[in-house]
């Protein structure tokens, strides 16, 4: 596997503004991501999560540090406008708030978008964005109206146009904040069909406990640094300094939590309510760990 | 629906009009009207009348809506017509009413200018606004005009402007009825009070509303560089307009009307617009 | 007594009604709202629970039926509808996006001066408001776009709390913000309603959130109310929620799981806290059971 993103000491500080003063949003952060993974980022808000992102997908130039994607370093000093456009062929991002990323009145066009941009020839465009639209779900919809579609479907629009410029990394930025549960669910779904089967490389920003657990791995920011950074079990396996960091962790984790304090034996990374269920009951009813 | 509005007065439709290339219809409707133009004798005017009548059958939208749409022109039409039955002179006096004469020729001149101004509209309901969406309105006028390309006429971030805009024209309409909703559950009064103060009551929406929207405006900006927009330099389009041989025939008919026009004018020019 | 009811009696809500678009939002929905209660409102997108809100403070009036507030129909004098608005408070979703005024203090004083109010009385509303919302007093001469997104949704809570309404109703108060975030802002409310004895109606779609912040849940399915109860009697009704493709709380489909495999603590657990107490419990019997056994 070969990595496809890698930070080096990036610090970010938002400039002063009328008497405010400068804010640091990432210190000294460092990491790398590989091929086909699928990543979660967690933090609350302010935490420095959405910089990042808006440094991975060159929107801010970090203050210092350094930012390689598929090893060619971005933040060098003979970067150019060309280097940057070619770079960001390679990199998706789809944003928070659904309405405001939507370019045209026409589904398949503004799937289009992106492929009309890079200079496509026409007939496959139309090859890309049927293609495109069919792998989120949405080919029913490609000549409708983007703005009387619901949240969730108008993000698998932006996803589609990002797939349809066959870019292999895909950064949600917060994508399901603005979304009720369905919404959030034909998300995921998307997103993990999309790692899972088409090895498109997931960077997901998040503050949804349920949806972190299903990364392969969890980056946790606080203040502008990396709290921690491992499997979802080993990010869970810790409630407390989640706690501290003004997070959350899922609630069957909690549970056993609560069952570790009174004295039984039992693992804290399982995040399926019938698995939680069997683990406890076991405990329970053998009092496992117990005098 | 309201926030239909951004579509117009587009009428879902699949007749040979809906059809026909946004480019042709644009030149269409300019080549029409330098027809109805054209036209002098009653007897042209009767044969834009009959082509105009067909026109709406073939476009298979419904005659009531196209009467509705004359309505807040009816003022104009009532206007001119009254101009011209009491002020025009002519030959052939009617009758006389005190001082008021009324002439033949300007009850024919009223009549064929209020012909005028209807055949107008329709022409322009017809090939546009009723059968073809704003959208492909834009991409046609995009075309058409982008030989100006060259004389670096910003042909393109025009029609992107269009493009955003009718996009966002719903998602606005529907901000402001939230927002809306919002202030009046504060106790908002918008139907009250003076012109100052209903003014001044709008403040509280019209507020947000501008934040919304330079917001949204500044979240699109970043999303279009995400996707490497960069301008109408080297940019393709998925859907490139082609015209059929419907589009030729469609213009070959008009140009010969025109002929026809010119013709009626010369040899059967009895009760002639004299304006 | 200030606590206010509210009560519905056969309300059907058509929109567009007369036209092509005409969608029915609420067919026939009867339900009594007491006081003094947080009531959780829950549903999918498009249920009616928007619907519902709109017509409880009276924005939309219903096609047929009665909202009556305090046992009078908000509609008997259509004149004086704005005075429900005053006693009905509405917080809409992302609230933070109605702010207008120059500073947060004017922003605040919006409802309250529409009211009437002025001098003294306006000020002291206002710093009350901003102490029950949680924001710092020092913010109050600031304008409020320069502040957070969690600060600006605080003075927009604030401007509905001003106003001192009997009821307010809360759509997604929550929405968007993170873990921290949420139990501030919902711990707010929940304070506030217990202190002034305001009658407290939130709309959200955590159903976490609102096993720790509700008294009583009403679930709507399809523009009609499926269940009215407590927390735990509606959470005891998994089965039912997960037919209408509503979620209910994990720690909820771990105590249902238990039960299965031996180990009932109830179907009616819906908090972290409860589960573990209830295990607690459960494992003192089994012990209790053991020595017996012995």
């Amino acid at each position: 596997m070969s990595e496809v993103i890698r930070v080096e000491n990036l610090c970010y500080s938002y400039p002063e503004d009328e008497g405010t003063p400068a804010v640091p949003a990432l210190k000294d952060v460092s990491f790398s991501i590989e091929e086909g993974s699928f990543t979660a980022i967690l933090g609350h808000n302010g935490s420095g999560k959405s910089t990042l992102a808006k440094v991975l997908c060159m929107i801010c130039q970090p203050d210092s540090g350094k930012l390689f994607l598929h090893g060619k370093e971005m933040t060098a000093e003979d970067i150019t406008d060309a280097d940057i456009m070619k770079a960001r062929r390679e990199i998706g991002m789809v944003f928070q708030n659904p309405d405001n990323q939507i370019v045209a009145t026409v589904v398949e066009e503004d799937v289009a978008f992106g492929c009309e941009n890079l200079g496509i020839p026409s007939d496959e465009i139309r090859r890309r964005v049927d293609e495109a639209l069919e792998i989120v779900g949405m080919t029913r919809y490609a000549r409708h109206q983007p703005h009387k579609l619901s949240g969730g479907q108008k993000q698998r629009i932006a996803v589609a146009g990002t797939i349809a410029m066959k870019r292999k990394v895909i950064i949600f930025d917060e994508s399901t904040a603005m979304l009720d549960p369905l919404g959030r669910k034909e998300v995921m779904d998307t997103i993990i069909r999309l790692n899972r089967e088409d090895g498109i490389t997931v960077l997901m920003i998040t503050h949804y406990m349920n949806e972190a657990a299903l990364a392969d791995r969890i980056i946790v920011m606080n203040r502008g640094e990396i709290l921690k950074d491992g499997s979802p079990n080993q990010v869970f396996g810790e409630p407390e300094s989640m706690w501290e960091a003004g997070l959350d962790v899922p609630q069957t984790t909690e549970l056993l939590y609560r069952c570790r304090q009174m004295g039984y034996n039992v693992p804290l990374d399982v995040f399926d309510t019938d698995e939680c269920a069997r683990i406890i009951a076991q405990a329970v009813l053998n009092q496992e760990g117990r005098d | 629906m309201k926030t239909d509005i951004a579509f117009g007065q587009y009428c879902e439709g699949d007749s040979i009009l809906h059809r026909l290339d946004p480019r042709a219809k644009i030149l269409l409707a300019v080549l029409y009207i330098v027809v109805i133009f054209m036209a002098k004798s009653a007897t042209a005017f009767g044969l834009l009348l009959l082509f105009s009548i067909g026109l709406v059958l073939v476009s298979g939208i419904p005659v009531r809506i196209v009467l509705n749409s004359m309505k807040p022109l009816t003022f104009i039409i009532v206007f001119t017509a009254i101009i011209n039955i009491f002020w025009m002179t002519g030959d052939t006096l009617l009758f006389q009413l005190g001082f008021v004469k009324v002439y033949l020729e300007g009850i024919i001149n009223a009549l064929l200018l209020v012909l005028r101004i209807m055949l107008l509209l329709i022409c322009t309901s017809m090939f546009l606004t009723y059968t073809t969406t704003p959208i492909s309105l834009t991409d046609g006028l995009e075309q058409l005009l982008s030989p100006l390309k060259k004389l670096h006429v910003p042909v393109h971030e025009f029609s992107m402007m269009m493009t955003i805009a009718l996009r966002f024209i719903p998602t606005l309409i529907e901000e402001t009825e939230k927002i809306m909703n919002a202030q009046k559950a504060r106790g908002a009064d918008f139907s009250q009070g003076s012109i100052v103060r209903r003014a001044k009551a709008l403040i509280p929406i019209l507020v947000p509303l501008f934040v919304s929207a330079f917001r949204r405006a500044d979240e699109l900006a970043t999303a279009m560089e995400c996707r490497c927009y960069t301008g109408g330099e080297g940019r393709t389009r998925m859907n490139v307009l082609k015209y059929k041989g419907s589009d030729l025939l469609a213009i070959g008919a008009v140009v010969l009307l025109g002929a026809a026009v010119v013709l009626l004018n010369l040899y059967l020019p009895g009760y002639s617009l004299t304006l | 007594m200030t606590v206010a009811g509210v009560e519905l009696k056969n309300v059907t809500y058509i929109y567009n009604k007369g036209t092509p678009y005409e969608a029915k939002a609420l067919d026939n929905i009867s339900l009594q709202i007491p006081g003094t209660r947080i009531t959780g409102l829950i549903g999918h997108t498009g249920s009616g629970k928007s619907t519902m809100m709109q017509l409880i403070n009276g924005l939309l009036k219903p096609t047929s039926g009665e909202v009556c507030i305090d046992g009078r129909n908000i509609w008997d004098e259509p004149k004086k509808i704005r005075e429900i608005r005053f006693k009905a408070g509405l917080v809409m979703q992302y609230p933070e996006h109605q702010l207008f005024a120059e500073t947060v203090e004017e922003d605040i004083a919006y409802g309250p001066k529409n009211m009437g109010l002025s001098g003294e009385e306006l000020h002291k509303r206002i710093l009350d408001a901003a102490a029950f919302s949680g924001l710092d007093p020092a913010l109050l001469p600031k304008s409020p776009f320069e502040l957070s997104g969690g600060q600006k949704r605080r003075v927009a809570l604030a401007g509905v709390i001003a106003m001192k309404p009997q009821i307010l109703i809360l759509d997604e108060p929550a929405a968007g913000l993170d873990p921290g975030g949420r139990r501030e802002i919902l711990g707010g409310v929940k304070r506030y309603a217990r202190e002034s004895g305001t009658n407290v109606i939130i709309v959200s779609h955590s159903m976490e959130d609102m096993a720790l912040y509700c008294d009583d849940l009403a679930v709507m399915s399809a523009g009609k109310i499926l269940m009215y109860d407590t927390c735990a009697a509606v959470f005891s009704r998994a089965e039912e929620m997960l037919a209408v493709g509503l979620d209910v709380p994990q720690v909820t489909g771990v105590a249902f799981a238990l039960a299965k495999h031996g180990v009932d603590i109830g179907k009616d657990v819906y908090t972290v806290d409860w589960a573990a107490d209830k295990l607690a419990e459960f494992g003192k019997t089994i012990r209790t059971e053991d020595k017996i056994n012995i």
